[in-house]
């Protein structure tokens, strides 16, 4: 089975968000880059595809040159090679990446894919329709927000969690998958895993990007969530005022 | 004409997705989808991109819900449009103004939206519920191509039904990175067991494999809304509070006086949870003189 996994590099915001002056970004000179969560699971769900039913697997992001990172990131815990797809670090918007990804389909493989994973939604625009666009211009199937995959008689039995229980999906490949955070517990990459990452194959191009149809004008703070705590105490002594408290907002009546 | 989309059953979140239509000005026709063959994301969604061409819809909303991004976005591919998620406020035009929702809540995005009809979903809690009135009941189309039709829910299998679940709890107690081991969990369950409540996690915690991802609070994980949440712990990462913005009262405990956690709390213990928690229960049991 041949997976393309497609990620983005997003920042550790850690706990307060601050912005550049420009209000076009993060400030993010003090902080460190990952994976969106739910790509990270989806990478280490196609190695497991790989791993039980042959094959390969690669990586895919659309973003600035630091963005290699992240793709030796994933191949360091055992994606096979990668495409990177190089912008300037401007913001794209869902249809000129879904647009780039599909014209990117080819590069680096000569085999097609059977699979292609998504996160349900990235950790920072969270637009979740990157993947369902990719789909449609292909004519592939997709399924979303899936907690679980197996391959069984050719085809894919995908899993979602819904409010009283799990919705079972079965699509034939080849077929677009999003997943969740859950659907596995990614493994950390190994020192050899890391060294091998470095060789392994890295495919770059440099798509256009067309003009935005959802335009980001700037981005904002939510409203000042900023309170006074009132402290109830320091250390065990505490526990009476926590206690008092419990019942004044009735929690402890059972 | 605005089309705003329900789901089946009408939840406060569907309410509240046509309240947020009706700010947008101009007629609103609420409809759901009735489709005996079970739910199929894109069939509903060429159900929609007809509905839309034959009442020349100005605007189509859906509630930012799991299954109204998932349609609104097979609409919006389908047409070749731009499509808005989670968007907290709005106003039609050309192009079309949104404030929508980025990183789970923790940040807020200004954008334009080039394109017609305009495509959004409404954000979890961004405008008061409504009642509805009457729902138009639509057929899903019989114009399906093959491709419409082949991602359908096949089969439910049924949750179990065992404890308290996180998302209905009145109070979560969650711990994070300081609780040190799965074995540490033991005072948090304790304490939960005490408060007839569910126990969470931070990201941390069920990366380091301590906790199954189901006792995850966060933006990838559980959204919960408690009474009150007790987090120990927890140093307060955007990510984690992305998923207990909506608990009524927050108590945080941390030795670390500087933790960003307390920025959002009501209540503080400044201490060791290993110490703090276990005197809250033996606390507990001696008020009930257990």
């Amino acid at each position: 089975m041949n997976v393309l996994v497609c990620v983005k590099r997003v920042p550790l915001t850690g706990g307060k968000i601050t912005l550049t002056p420009d209000e076009q970004a993060i400030q993010t000179r003090h902080l460190g880059f990952t994976v969106s969560p739910h790509e990270e699971c989806a990478c280490e769900e196609a190695i497991r595809l790989v791993e039980q039913h042959g094959g390969s697997s690669t990586v895919l992001t659309l973003g600035p040159a630091e963005a290699e990172e992240q793709l030796r990131d994933m191949m360091a815990i055992g994606i096979d090679g990668g495409i990177h797809l190089v912008t300037d670090g401007g913001e794209w918007d869902p249809q000129a990446t879904a647009a780039a990804i599909v014209g990117a389909i080819g590069l680096g493989s000569t085999e097609p894919y059977d699979l292609l994973l998504f996160g349900n939604e990235s950790a920072d625009a969270g637009n979740y329709q990157v993947a369902i666009r990719v789909a449609q211009a292909l004519g592939l199937p997709c399924v979303n927000g899936v907690k679980a995959i197996s391959v069984a008689g050719g085809q894919l039995r995908c899993e979602q969690e819904v409010a009283g229980g799990r919705d079972v999906y079965l699509v034939p490949t080849p077929a677009v998958v999003t997943v969740l955070e859950g659907i596995n517990l990614p493994r950390y990459p190994s020192v050899p895993g890391r060294m091998r990452a470095k060789r392994k194959p890295l495919v770059a191009s440099e798509p256009a990007r067309p003009a935005a149809t959802l335009e980001m004008v700037r981005l904002v703070l939510p409203e000042g969530s900023s309170k006074q705590a009132e402290v109830l105490g320091r250390g065990p002594e505490a526990a009476l005022a926590v206690v008092a408290m419990l019942q004044e907002i009735g929690v402890m009546s059972r | 004409m605005i089309l705003a989309f329900v789901e089946d059953p009408v939840d406060e979140l569907c309410q509240q997705a046509v309240a947020f239509a009706r700010s947008l000005g101009g007629e609103v026709q609420a409809f759901g989808i009735e489709d005996g063959a079970g739910y199929a994301p894109a069939a509903w969604a060429q159900t929609i991109v007809e509905l839309a061409h034959e009442r020349s819809a100005s605007a189509v909303v859906a509630p930012g819900t799991d299954r109204g991004n998932e349609i609104l976005a097979h609409v919006a591919a389908k047409l070749d449009q731009p499509m808005a998620a989670n968007c907290v406020s709005a106003s039609l035009g050309d192009p079309a103004s949104v404030l929508r929702v980025r990183w789970g809540g923790s940040l807020l995005e200004e954008a334009r939206v080039h394109g017609s009809p305009v495509l959004l979903t409404s954000a979890a809690h961004a405008v008061a519920a409504e009642p509805i009135g009457e729902v138009e009941v639509v057929p899903v189309t019989g114009a399906l191509s093959e491709l419409d039709q082949i991602v359908r829910v096949v089969q439910r299998i049924p949750a179990s039904t065992a404890g308290v679940s996180l998302t209905d709890a009145d109070v979560v107690v969650s711990g994070g990175r300081g609780v040190g081991s799965a074995e540490g969990f033991s005072v948090i369950e304790e304490l939960a067991a005490l408060l007839g409540g569910a126990v969470g996690c931070s990201r941390a915690v069920t990366s380091a494999g301590w906790r199954p991802h189901t006792d995850q609070v966060g933006q990838t994980g559980s959204k919960i809304s408690p009474e009150i949440y007790i987090a120990c712990g927890i140093s307060g990462a955007t990510q984690h509070m992305a998923g207990c913005k909506g608990a009524k009262r927050l108590l945080a405990i941390n030795p670390d006086g500087e933790a960003s956690i307390f920025a959002s709390a009501d209540y503080a213990v400044i201490g060791d949870l290993h110490q703090v928690v276990p005197a809250i229960s033996a606390e507990i049991r001696k008020v009930r003189g257990t």
